[in-house]
């Protein structure tokens, strides 16, 4: 490889190495070079700090969205309103049987009396959980000393309901007023007037959403007459072909396009007609925006609050806003500077699932302060259900306890004989080097491969029940059965041959020896490997999918052969859904989740330093 | 950080580089001189204030009992045990005039003046040649591919290995015999062009054949190198160096010419040592 | 019923155990040196004697004894099942069965109540016979048991040789997985290939078995064979998991650099959990993640610099995927980047190197088979992750390179497939198994060649 010149000048052993002159690493040549490695070295050390740095953030943009989700969840926001319980609306013989939904509307309608045509008192309604009526229900059977009289009774809000009440639906900005104000009426149609122009803040944002119509419908004029001018060059060309085109056919074939493209062009100068007409109008409104205007659900809404009533402004000049008095005012009187106010909500109403009124109406009950905060005992003590706010996670953690009972008491076993007997009894034969190449590569076998076994074999084979815990526990034991094989071989191994060598010294026999000194030196190690493997099983979906664990289930089961569902599933049905409510919920179930393996990996942590020993 | 440093090392060296070397009472040069060395591994103390001069162009053993101190003196010498996290050293140590542990010196380039051999051969998992260009290519001290084959052939030739590897530069270095392997990391050491070696028994691995030639290159480097070597043996001590130092417990009990601590050492200590009562 | 029984046994098994220690007590005359085994251990070998013959048939049965009364019932209702289809013949069944032992019926009629009684009768006779053979071997066991204690029977070594026997199943079962898993992928694949050649379906390149059963050939079942063709869904598998790979490699790699040379022990103290819990955390909240967050996100940056990027983009779910294995990469590289023996750092700092220059030049070249297989392992734990594809990744079998379009896997069609209801034998269904055995294969042969590289890297420093 190398082709030098023998030089026998230099060659002897032990002289200086030719090339290289004699203090070379204090020239400054050398600090120069040196300069630059260490620029190198601050760079790498740099990369592996980001390195770092990135997988913490991930981790922190995880926890911070799930957390920030599902925080509110775990609260839920209830209606309080006297309901008539007395014995004419429920027979204390069987107070299972009343209408609960009329008692509960009842209720309301007296909460809020002025919403008492048929379309108010629909928007009423919806403000309660669909659900509310079997929730009470079953709390008056639970509880009979409620009957026989009217008494506050908190209700379940809607899930859009509790999400408003919860600041999740809309931002709302209060904007403060300086002069006094007098109002046309107490009902149906109000106008307020302001001494000083007050209603600037609705006029900016007429004036916001009359811009951007105009510039999207200049683009699209814009993009029309593009078209056109191209649409236009196209029939000139045609036109010209068609000029020197001799063949009677191609002269058919160019003339019908010709023809439909002049269609086109007709078409496109129409709506260029019409688009640039509408343009004028927006154009036209503009222009007179400071003068006031009508606003429109596509942009934010207003609230005037006034006399203790409700007023969605409709029209607005500078000095007063006209529309609908959701709630009524209590007094047409004139009020004084400060005593009135304008409230902004900022998302549109027809970007929302939660219309103005329905607004209107929650903060009237939130003003009356019937609204109360409460800890979300449903969602920790129901089962499935479509409706969000009905919805909880009880079944499914029930489900994966039953999972999980069935995959320790198979695995941990299993698992603790096969590592005694793979690492104190076994030959070193070919039979035990095919076992554990085979538990190393199990262990890698991608989880949905086990479900699919579980398919084949336990549900069609076997014919086990589908959705059944059992299965699942057994799926999964198959799965953790590595996990917790190599640590338990592990910890055997970490009992020096000192022990077995003592017992068996004594006359125990190597069973003996192990069962009675080795095992119980490797429960520790063992125990850690176990708790880790559950939290992986605990952890897994895909598998279960395979056995239909992921089956609609209202129930909770009581045991292991009951269908039922497990917390991870119920997360990815959850997340499926599209109702906003839903998304906190599966935050909410995956903090519950996640809170469950942390503390088995913490006390997997704790078993390790606590039982710790070095030999 | 070790940018801001380099840049005052610069002016800390420019100052030092011109003072006249230090000379030894019978005028020889001294290359190394170690001042009140102290080094504690966490709590336990593993040398008590130690003053040791490294004259040039000689060897320098330390001999000594196992635990006593000497190869940690010896890693003191080019800061190895700054990658020991519970090492700290206090005392001071001069390379020339530099301390090396004045906190302005910079580590990189002190090893690249004093280089090292281990006490196991330690080759990288590469070539021949990529182990003896290693040094001269991190430190950038070839300008060309023709200048590298240049430093790694007369690498070899100095270590006394090129005739045996020659036909085999690419083959793994890990595949030579352990004598080979140990000239090998020789040659991989001087090719960085270093003014001290430092060696940690180098032969201890080795077969008797292949501890005499290392013992011949020793001897051979010792005109253009000055080297220190730890070594067990008291006869690989009397036969290569010029120097010995005795080291026992933590001090240094006893450092003069070879002949003289070998045929009429002054400590009792040292006497019953190279004598076999203990060791 | 099952329960009962072995209820039942497990009380059998402590008598068992403590008349046996008596027994023994007893011959010996209660002179403890003359037992060649302790008695503890003859109350064992009674017990097992007694009980576990009986064990292994109660478990039999109740493996076959649904299979036999099914095929008994069929046979005696030949007249009234004949023409039924497969999933007729069930629904008769499972309807006869819920008449005979209880249950939700679906709707009854004469033939269904005519095969309840036979339901009726065959599960009578079953018991009886049940009960009287397990009531047999328990008493034959402790008769058998009960004469052969005396003092020199070796009773400790019967109870050590079945407790070993035991030992040794509970190790195989690893291999009964392996056998069971191949099998029922082979053996289902096998069924689809028989309606779909197994070319169309390895060379296809047009996925879209949804429409399996429209058009033509519809009624018959049969499937038209082009629209079975896999290809689509490696590209599709092989797209995301090089996203996660892009991402994870040089994030965990560094990582792992950066905490086994650099980090002081604090730092360690931090950033090591932190790459635990990634590692912990379930892969459907990353999934639910990718689909919360960086789906609508990636939508949102590509939008305003003006690419149309698909809500379910290969790029969402390959970067959470990729979040997802950075610890499995730096966990694995950390360990072989720890197996380079600290001699060789060593030696390249006493050449006067710095520390990422022996990082580079010395560490990683040495460690790199190691670093090679373990990101082989994370690919092929990429290749055969689900949940994080399911909910972010699309349903769409697009042959596309481009990570803003959506693209489907080979796992996501296979919950695509399964959840739900479904005919076992329809190739819709059996195409989910043929899918399962070409991922098992492709991670298979990923695992064995990465562990033998491990395996050869490890030897050559020990």
């Amino acid at each position: 490889m190398i082709d030098i010149a023998q030089d026998t000048a230099g060659s002897a052993i032990g002289g200086r190495v030719k090339g290289i002159p004699s203090g070379v690493h204090t020239t400054d040549e050398a600090r120069k070079r040196l300069k630059k490695r260490y620029s190198m070295e601050a760079r790498f050390k740099a990369y592996g700090i980001g390195a770092i740095a990135m997988a913490a953030t991930f981790l922190v943009l995880l926890l911070f969205t799930i957390v920030g989700t599902g925080l509110p969840a775990f609260t839920y926001n209830y209606v309080s309103v006297p309901l008539n319980l007395s014995s004419e609306k429920v027979d204390p013989a069987n107070p299972a049987g009343a209408s609960y939904n009329k008692i509960i509307r009842d209720g309301l309608k007296a909460e809020l009396p002025f919403a008492s045509d048929r379309k108010n008192r629909r928007v009423l309604y919806s403000l309660v959980s669909s659900g509310a009526n079997v929730i009470l229900q079953k709390q008056v059977v639970a509880d009979t000393s409620m009957l026989g009289g009217t008494g506050p009774v908190a209700i379940p809000l809607s899930d859009f309901a509790d999400l408003y009440v919860k600041g999740l639906i809309t931002q709302k900005n209060e904007i403060t007023t300086t002069s006094a104000a007098t109002v046309s009426g107490t009902e149906g149609q109000v106008t307020i007037t302001a001494e000083k122009p007050e209603f600037g803040a609705l006029i900016a944002a007429l004036k916001s959403y009359y811009e951007n119509e105009v510039t999207l419908l200049s683009d699209k004029i814009e993009a029309r007459g593009r078209s056109e001018v191209s649409v236009n060059t196209k029939i000139t060309g045609l036109e010209t072909r068609l000029k020197s085109e001799k063949d009677p056919l191609v002269v058919q074939r160019l003339t019908a396009e010709v023809e439909s493209n002049r269609e086109a062009l007709e078409k496109i100068k129409s709506t260029l007609e019409t688009r640039k007409a509408e343009l004028a109008v927006l154009q036209g409104h503009l222009a007179n925006i400071e003068n006031g205007g009508t606003l429109n659900n596509k942009m934010p809404s207003f609230f005037v609050n006034v006399n203790g009533g409700t007023i969605k402004a409709e029209k607005v000049t500078p000095t007063s806003v006209s529309g609908t008095a959701f709630i009524p005012l209590s007094s047409d009187a004139a009020v004084a500077a400060g005593q009135w106010g304008v409230e902004e909500l900022e998302t549109p109403e027809s970007f929302r699932k939660f219309s103005d009124k329905e607004i209107a109406y929650t903060d009237y009950l939130v003003s009356k302060g019937t609204i109360e905060n409460q800890w979300n005992s449903i969602f920790f003590k129901s089962g499935a259900s479509r409706e969000p706010e009905m919805a909880g996670i009880w079944g499914a953690a029930v489900g994966s306890f039953w999972t999980m009972l069935v995959t320790l008491s198979l695995s941990f076993p299993i698992g603790v004989a096969a590592a005694i007997y793979l690492e104190e009894f076994a030959p070193k034969n070919r039979w035990t080097h095919l076992i554990e190449v085979n538990i190393n590569n199990l262990a890698a076998v991608p989880s949905i491969v086990f479900g699919l076994l579980g398919l084949a074999v336990f549900l069609n084979v076997f014919g086990l029940p589908r959705s059944a815990p059992v299965v699942g526990g057994m799926v999964l034991a198959l799965m953790t059965l590595p996990t917790i094989i190599i640590a338990s071989r592990a910890a055997l191994q970490a009992v020096p041959p000192s022990i077995r060598e003592a017992a068996l010294g004594v006359g125990a026999s190597r069973l003996q020896a192990v069962f009675h000194h080795v095992l119980p030196l490797a429960m520790p190690g063992i125990l850690t490997g176990t708790i880790i493997g559950m939290a992986q099983a605990l952890g897994e979906t895909a598998p279960l999918l395979m056995i239909g664990m992921v089956a609609f289930i209202v129930d909770i089961p009581a045991n292991p052969v009951d269908p039922s569902t497990v917390l991870p599933v119920q997360i990815f049905m959850w997340a499926d859904f599209p109702e906003p409510a839903f998304q906190q919920k599966t935050s909410a179930a995956i903090m519950v989740l996640l809170g469950f393996l942390i503390s088995m990996n913490a006390i997997a942590i704790v078993l390790r330093k606590r039982f710790e020993r070095r030999w | 950080m070790a940018l801001e440093m380099t840049t005052d090392t610069e002016s800390a060296m420019d100052t030092t580089i011109s003072a006249p070397p230090a000379v030894s009472a019978e005028g020889e040069t001294l290359k190394m001189r170690g001042r009140d060395v102290k080094v504690f591994y966490g709590d336990k103390q593993a040398l008590h204030g130690v003053d040791l001069d490294v004259r040039k162009n000689q060897v320098t053993a330390l001999i000594g009992p196992s635990g006593c101190g000497k190869s940690t003196f010896l890693r003191c010498l080019n800061r190895m045990n700054d990658t020991i996290d519970i090492c700290r050293v206090e005392g001071d140590i001069l390379l020339d005039n530099d301390d090396v542990y004045d906190p302005r010196i910079d580590v990189v380039e002190l090893r690249a003046r004093v280089g090292m051999v281990f006490q196991k051969p330690n080759p990288f998992p590469k070539s021949i040649f990529e182990n003896v260009a290693y040094g001269p290519r991190i430190h950038g001290l070839a300008q060309s591919k023709a200048d590298l084959e240049e430093i790694v052939a007369s690498s070899l030739q100095r270590a006394g290995l090129f005739e045996e590897v020659k036909d085999r530069l690419d083959e793994p270095g890990t595949g030579l015999s352990g004598g080979q392997q140990q000239r090998l990391c020789i040659a991989r050491a001087i090719a960085v062009s270093p003014e001290v070696i430092l060696m940690d028994e180098p032969c201890s691995a080795l077969d008797p054949i292949a501890t005499a030639k290392v013992e011949e290159l020793i001897d051979e480097l010792r005109q253009n190198y000055t080297i220190v070597i730890v070594t067990h043996s008291m006869q690989q001590a009397a036969r290569v160096s010029q120097r010995t130092a005795f080291f026992h417990l933590g001090t240094l009990v006893e450092e003069g010419l070879t002949n003289d601590i070998f045929t009429n050492p002054k400590d009792q200590r040292t006497q019953d040592y190279i004598t076999g009562r203990f060791g | 019923m099952f329960w009962t029984y072995a209820a039942l046994l497990l009380l059998v098994f402590v008598a068992a155990n403590v008349y046996g220690r008596f027994r023994a007590l007893q011959v010996a005359g209660h002179q403890l040196s003359v037992l060649h085994s302790r008695p503890t251990y003859h109350g064992g070998y009674l017990a097992i004697l007694s009980t576990l013959p009986a064990f292994v048939l109660l478990i039999a049965w109740a493996v076959v004894e649904p299979r036999m009364l099914d095929m008994m019932v069929i046979s005696a209702n030949a007249e009234v099942i004949e023409g039924l289809s497969k999933p007729e013949l069930q629904a008769f069944l499972r309807d006869a069965r819920a008449i005979a032992f209880g249950g939700i019926v679906a709707f009854s009629d004469a033939g269904k109540e005519q095969a309840a009684e036979v339901f009726a009768s065959l599960a009578q006779t079953s018991f009886v016979l049940k009960s009287v053979l397990m009531v047999g071997l328990v008493l034959g066991g402790l008769w058998y048991g009960n004469r052969a204690i005396r003092p020199t029977m070796r009773a400790r070594h019967f109870v050590e040789r079945t407790v070993m026997g035991l030992l040794i199943l509970c190790s195989a079962v690893a291999i009964f997985t392996t056998i069971g898993i191949v099998l029922s992928l082979i053996f289902e694949s096998l069924m689809f290939f028989r309606q779909i050649p197994i070319l169309d379906f390895v060379f296809g390149t047009h996925w879209s078995p949804q429409s399996a059963f429209e058009g033509a050939g519809a009624e018959h079942g049969e499937a038209n064979t082009k629209i079975f063709g896999a290809i689509p869904l490696l590209v599709g598998t092989m797209l995301i998991t090089a996203i996660a790979i892009i991402v994870a490699a040089p994030i965990g790699l560094l990582s792992a650099i950066y905490l086994s040379d650099y980090a002081s022990t604090p730092v360690r103290a931090i950033a090591k959990p932190v790459l635990e819990i990634l590692a912990g955390i379930p892969t459907v909240v990353y999934g639910f993640f990718a689909a919360l967050t960086v789906a609508p996100f990636i939508r949102g940056w590509g939008e305003s610099i003006g690419l149309s990027v698909s809500s379910e983009s290969a790029l969402a779910a390959g970067l959470v995927m990729g979040i997802m294995i950075i610890p499995f990469v730096s966990s694995l590289s950390d360990d072989v980047i720890n197996a380079v023996p600290q001699s060789l750092r060593d030696g390249s700092a006493g050449l006067g190197a710095t520390k990422s220059e022996t990082i580079r030049r010395v560490v990683l070249p040495a460690a790199l088979p190691g670093i090679v297989s373990a990101l082989i392992l994370a690919i092929s734990r990429a290749i055969g992750e689900t949940m994080i594809v399911v909910m972010a990744a699309g349903l769409a079998a697009n042959m596309t390179v481009n990570p803003l379009e959506a693209v489907t896997t080979v796992t996501v069609q296979i919950v695509t497939l399964l959840v739900g209801d479904q005919e076992f034998d329809s190739a819709k269904t059996l195409a989910a198994f043929a899918l399962g055995l070409l991922l098992f294969c492709i991670t298979l042969a990923l695992n064995i060649f990465a562990l033998r590289v491990v395996k050869k890297y490890r030897e050559q420093y020990d």
